[in-house]
């Protein structure tokens, strides 16, 4: 199973392919290295490199992407349930999995 | 020396059509272009069957400056050679003066009106007479060249992004814009509503302070937007494909710049100035309606692209997506093969090869800039041989632009 970290300093990483529990290749550098998965982290979802604490940023590509609202420890998926956007208050009224807007009245 | 200087395509030539203001399009195509909703049946059914004919048209009644300065922009784009206008008869807008313009362009036009000609079965039939005579004067007038990238003007759109589209889709067209500058021609990336969150990089790549002061305007401009409108660019579909937020999205979004200086920035119908690589500021301006509504969907930026005179637009889609355009080709990239494999009848490139490791990013840019070539030397795109033709022409204000030459200078 592999993973692609754009930056150095990322704190996640890109599932190239569906991810279960067990050891991931970290692409993105000339050393390949491994981390531990122990969440299901579908493709082109994120992965924790390391653990990252309530109100840590969310570095990938090398700049910040979002805060942490709990504590993601390494190995687990990173996404709307544990994080939010800096600038979208939107995004925290959205359906974890289908990213469907739960704010919207249909009736 | 870079790759595509090694490469055969670095020097890729072919046949194009010369237009009067000295662009050049890949194709020769006529234009019909109704001027309201209710004439719409009428021009589709009089371009049905017809395959060097697209339509498209503005549904509104009461006109708006910045849809007739879009549909001019389309009517003389460079793909296009011959132009029908078709109005119902009472709305505002003026077919007329559309083919008015497009004739002084150097086209052979014509318009009518619906109401004047009896109705649908007439206004058919007056329609596919004016195809005719517009078809014969077009192609006895065709004057044909020889075109090569320095003659190209390239667009860049992204939608139904997922976590592959920052990681190969945009990167490779990137690198493809990248070359394409390098040998002369033109490249234009949109979307400022996507690069909410990287206002420092995005000024850091301006060509001059004073096109950093532009670009900061416009960024600020398009924050404000989608505080006002309450919606970031990001949809239900990006967080289904692994994007958590605008501003990761945005990341990816703004790798398919490339890496060269920004030269400026264009409003949409506004011919790209010079060579290199532009930013195309589509977001409405504020004014006495507010923003109007969030731009809408993909095919209106593509329709912006297209309006800059964009002759080919690529398209990246992760998750995949089944629009093209009229006027100029869409080619569609994904950098996800999953779904490239499953929607294949519609994705041109597969740019998951990157992450496969099977190709680099230059060699997966330098088989992307082939299939440039052959599109542009008249091989159909996969959504333009499909039919695909969609189309959005909105109301929206956006402050009339300096027309006058130099004023980028």
């Amino acid at each position: 199973m592999r993973c692609f970290q754009v930056n150095a300093e990322d704190n996640v990483a890109t599932a190239l392919e569906d991810l279960e529990p067990g050891a991931v290749d970290v692409m993105g550098s000339k050393t390949v290295r491994q981390v531990e998965a122990f969440e299901r982290v579908e493709l082109g979802h994120k992965l924790s490199l390391r653990g990252i604490g309530a109100g840590d940023l969310l570095i990938k590509y090398g700049v910040p992407i979002g805060v942490a609202v709990v504590d993601i420890p390494a190995g687990h998926w990173v996404h709307l349930h544990n994080c939010r956007s800096q600038v979208d208050e939107r995004s925290s009224h959205l359906d974890g999995k289908t990213g469907a807007a739960l704010d919207t009245v249909y009736g | 020396m870079d790759e595509a200087t090694k490469s055969a395509v670095g020097e890729a030539v072919w046949r194009g059509f010369l237009r009067q203001d000295g662009r050049k399009g890949i194709r020769n195509l006529i234009l019909v272009i109704y001027t309201v909703e209710c004439a719409s049946f009428v021009a589709h059914q009089v371009g049905a069957g017809e395959d060097d004919v697209h339509v498209i048209g503005f549904p509104g009644c009461y006109d708006n400056a910045y849809a007739i300065r879009l549909m001019l922009a389309l009517a003389t784009h460079p793909n296009v050679g011959a132009c029908l206008a078709i109005g119902l008869g009472c709305e505002y807008t003026q077919p007329a003066k559309l083919a008015e313009v497009a004739a002084g362009s150097g086209r052979p036009s014509d318009w009518f009106y619906i109401q004047e000609n009896g109705g649908t079965r007439s206004g058919i039939e007056r329609g596919k007479a004016a195809l005719q005579a517009l078809r014969a004067r077009r192609d006895a007038e065709a004057v044909e060249v020889e075109m090569g990238w320095k003659d190209l003007v390239l667009g860049a759109e992204c939608g139904g992004s997922d976590g592959t589209s920052g990681l190969a889709g945009n990167p490779v067209v990137g690198r493809l814009y990248d070359f394409v500058i390098e040998r002369g021609g033109s490249a234009v990336f949109e979307e400022v509503v996507e690069m909410i969150g990287l206002r420092d990089i995005l000024l850091s790549r301006a060509a001059s302070p004073a096109v950093a002061a532009e670009l900061d305007a416009t960024y600020q401009k398009a924050e404000n937007y989608c505080k006002a409108v309450r919606q970031y660019s990001v949809s239900p579909g990006n967080f289904a494909g692994g994007l958590t937020t605008i501003e990761e999205k945005s990341m990816g979004a703004f790798a398919k710049s490339g890496s060269h200086a920004i030269q400026g920035l264009i409003r949409v119908a506004e011919k790209v100035p010079s060579p290199g690589l532009w930013l195309l500021d589509s977001v409405p301006d504020n004014h006495f309606m507010q923003f109007g509504y969030t731009n809408p969907n993909d095919t209106e930026g593509i329709m912006d692209l297209i309006s800059v005179g964009a002759q080919i637009v690529l398209f990246v889609t992760g998750r995949g997506s089944v629009i093209g355009s009229p006027v100029s080709p869409l080619i569609k990239v994904t950098g996800n093969s999953r779904t490239y494999e499953r929607m294949k009848d519609d994705m041109d490139f597969d740019a998951g090869v990157i992450l496969d490791g099977q190709k680099s990013l230059d060699e997966a840019a330098l088989d992307l800039m082939a299939m440039v070539r052959d599109v542009a030397s008249g091989t159909p795109s996969k959504p333009e041989a499909l039919g695909h033709r969609e189309y959005f022409l909105m109301y929206k204000h956006q402050e009339t632009p300096e027309l006058a030459a130099g004023c980028h200078a």
